[in-house]
Formats: structure tokens, sequence, C-alpha cells
């Protein structure tokens, strides 16, 4: 016992370890917060968590759970990325391929199925705060931001349809963004479009308007599926891990899950 | 400098000789110019962004084209030899001329001309047209849309330009753009 007490001593003692873990193992309380607060990778979790929020018959674990697809959802994308190509030449063939030729052509499903998952479960969760009042106040700002992630989260899975350039993607996107043209001001087919004009030329019509800028055209084609595959890869994930920080913080500091205020 | 006067000096200090002193006009001055310069980059930033997101140029099938002579189009008959190809049917009724719009105006589906049945039908949602376009089953709110027809003078060719539209709901299919008289 004593030979690996030795070991664990020159280790713990050397070099290389002390320049990444700057402080030694914590033997008090004191130093076990410092020592979470103090690194980056453990500051994301609480030093503490509550026995209360641990209770799944009253949180029902939606909120990890949607977190969790989250990740899940951004892990099999990140694979699925190395071999698909969205252009209309390759996008549908490309996705084919992923299914019977690449290893593992369950990557695709399990990033369609984690997809719905996701949607399921972040309803759930805002059921859930909803149903415990969760939402009252000092918690109203969180509400608000987990609709804007619920928003996020549709959008994503909107954007991501489109994807397979399958007869269903190309026709359900076109219903969905035909709703563009209806826009107040800026569609074409909306109310007031017609106020914006410069000297008798109107601005807003059909090559001009929120859904040509949406689709990138006056069709879907091409243009709209590098569009809403730089989205639905890059722009929403951004904004939704941004605000997924937002989120989190915010229950900490309002009291912790499911803590009294 | 130990004595502090309590009054607002009457100029701007801004020099590092006497350890970077600055009156408060003189820092809001800096400051607001600063903010103002800050804003109007960010504004510029996001105008461009703006703008970079439409693009100049599709790559998309152009807009008009040309589909045969006015002798070509029986009377009577709905022509699908565009449908599939530039998105239209060519109807000719009584000598009258006219493109409809191969799109269905509930929510953007392609219908089907059914010969049989003498009716456009949608496989989306069983939106139905009669065969002048006016919707009479289904969901959709409005007829067909007709496009820009006209003879070419150069050639007597029909040009269809789909980028004109012509609704009949808004009382354009009086518009003599809309179809060709043929004798």
């Amino acid at each position: 016992m004593g030979f690996l007490k030795d070991i664990q001593n020159n280790i713990v003692k050397s070099q290389v370890w002390k320049s990444i873990f700057r402080v030694g193992i914590p033997t008090d309380n004191r130093k076990r917060s410092l020592a979470m607060l103090g690194n980056v990778v453990l500051h994301l979790h609480p030093i503490k968590v509550k026995k209360s929020g641990l209770r799944m018959s009253y949180t029902w674990c939606m909120g990890g759970t949607a977190f969790f697809l989250f990740l899940v959802e951004t892990i099999t994308g990140l694979l699925l990325m190395f071999y698909y190509r969205p252009t209309v030449e390759y996008a549908y063939f490309d996705m084919i391929d992923l299914r019977e030729v690449a290893a593992f052509g369950i990557m695709r499903e399990l990033h369609r199925w984690g997809a719905h998952a996701m949607v399921i479960a972040v309803w759930l969760h805002m059921f859930r705060v909803f149903m415990t009042g969760s939402y009252k106040p000092p918690r109203e700002f969180n509400w608000n931001v987990g609709v804007i992630l619920l928003v996020l989260t549709l959008l994503l899975s909107f954007t991501g349809y489109l994807l397979p350039w399958d007869q269903l993607a190309i026709w359900a996107i076109t219903v969905g963004s035909n709703m563009a043209r209806a826009t107040p001001l800026l569609g074409q087919e909306g109310p007031g479009s017609a106020l914006l004009t410069l000297g008798g030329t109107k601005l807003i019509h059909v090559g001009s308007d929120a859904r040509f800028g949406l689709i990138a055209g006056r069709t879907i084609g091409g243009g709209t599926l590098i569009r809403f595959y730089v989205l639905h890869c890059v722009a929403i994930p951004f904004v939704a891990a941004f605000l997924i920080a937002v989120h989190f913080w915010r229950v900490r500091k309002d009291g912790g899950i499911s803590g009294p205020v | 400098m130990a004595e502090e006067t309590s009054k607002e000096p009457t100029e701007k200090q801004t020099s590092d000789k006497d350890g970077g002193r600055v009156s408060r006009r003189g820092f809001f001055s800096w400051a607001a110019v600063g903010w103002v310069g800050f804003t109007a980059a960010i504004g510029g930033c996001v105008s461009t962004f703006g703008r970079f997101m439409f693009p100049n140029v599709l790559y998309e099938p152009p807009t008009n084209f040309k589909v045969g002579r006015p002798e070509d189009f029986g009377d009577g008959v709905v022509d699908e030899r565009f449908k599939e190809s530039n998105g239209v049917w060519i109807v000719n009724s009584g000598g009258t001329l006219y493109a409809l719009i191969a799109i269905c105006t509930h929510l953007g589906c392609p219908p089907n001309w059914l010969e049989a049945q003498n009716k456009f039908k949608c496989p989306c949602h069983g939106s139905g047209y009669y065969k002048n376009g006016i919707n009479f089953e289904g969901p959709t709110p409005r007829p067909l849309e007709r496009a820009k027809i006209y003879v070419d003078p150069d050639d007597g060719q029909i040009v269809v330009d789909k980028a004109q539209r012509y609704q009949w709901e808004l009382g354009q299919w009086e518009d003599s753009d809309s179809f060709i008289e043929v004798v």
C-alpha cells in the first residue's frame, strides 16, 4: 500500500501535474468550493445540488433530457457532416449513402429520432415548469428565455427537415416558407407591403420580400439548401448554446432547480 | 497636486503632463464620440449583413419562355406540354388563350389536370378548380393565377412570362396581357 502511495505522491508533486491542476486535492469544504469555482470545466456544474432537485416526480427531468438530447444532436449531427454535401446533386444520395454505405448507418436515424425526442422533451419541460409555477417571480425572465429556446428548437427542426432533399422535405418547406409571403410589411402578399415604395417602384416584391431572403430565391432550390444547412448547423446552434448557458445561469441564480426562491 | 479645486476647470485638460487629468466635460465628450462611433459601426455591419443575405443572381430557370404559335392550341384543350418544364398550362377556351400557373393557391403544391373529370385537382389537400382556373372545392380560397401571355411581334410565337401574375379576385383577368384572343 505504501508503494502505491509513493507513486501517487510522485505524480501529484510532479511539475506536469502541478501545471495542469493548480491547487492540490481539497481537504475542507472551502477548498472544495474553490476548486470547483476556479476550474473552467468543473464550474459548469453546481458545487452542491439540493436533494429536492432530484425529485423526478416533481421535475420530470425534462429540462435535463432536453439538454442531453441537444448534445446528442450536436454530436450525431457533427458526424453526419463528414459525409453529407448540401448541394442539389448530392444531398439526397449522400443521405442514402449514410444509411446504406457508411459504417453505423443508424447514425442518421439517431439524429432524426433525437430531433423528435428533443421537441417532445422541450414541450414536456415547458408544461412541467408551468404546472409547478416555476415561472413566477423572480423566474419570469428565464421563462421568456425558455420560450425563445422553444422557438429555436422548432426552427432547428424546420431547417433540418429540408436537408434530405426528398419529396417530403421539398414540399414541406415549400408550404412552410409560403407563409412568409404573408408577413406584414415585409411579405409580398402581406398587409402593408405596398406602403414600402420608393418613387413608384415597389421595394417589396417576389424577388425581394422576407420569403425571398429566407429561401434565397423565388422557389426552393440550391440556394435554399445551403442557406438552411448553415442555419441548421451553425447559426441557430450558436444562438441556442448561448441562450442555454443563460437559461442554466438563471436557474442557479434564482434559487437552484426546483428550489424555493 | 494636493490642492484640488472644487469648481469645474474652464477648459478641457487632457494632457498627460500633469498625470492624465481630464475634466468631466472632456471625458463625456470623448465617451459620446466613442459610443456614437461604435453604434454607427455596429449599425453599418448589421445593414451590410442584411443586404448580403439577398442574392443578386438566381440559378433558376428563366421566367419567360416561348410555347409555340396560336394555331398549335386546339379549342377546348388544356395543353400539358409545359407543365413539367415550366409550370404552366396553356388553355384554349372558345378562342381565348391563357396560361394558368400550375401552383395551387392553397399552400403551393402543383395540381393535376384530370381530363376525364374536366377539372384541376390538387393532390395535397384536394383543392379543385374548373378549366378556367376558378376554384370550386377544397380548402383553397381563390382561383389559380394566370401568367402574362402575349404574341411576340417579331416571329408570331406566343410568349409566357411567369414573373407577371394576374389574380381573378383582384379583377386582373380583365387585363389584356392575361389572355390572347385567337381568331
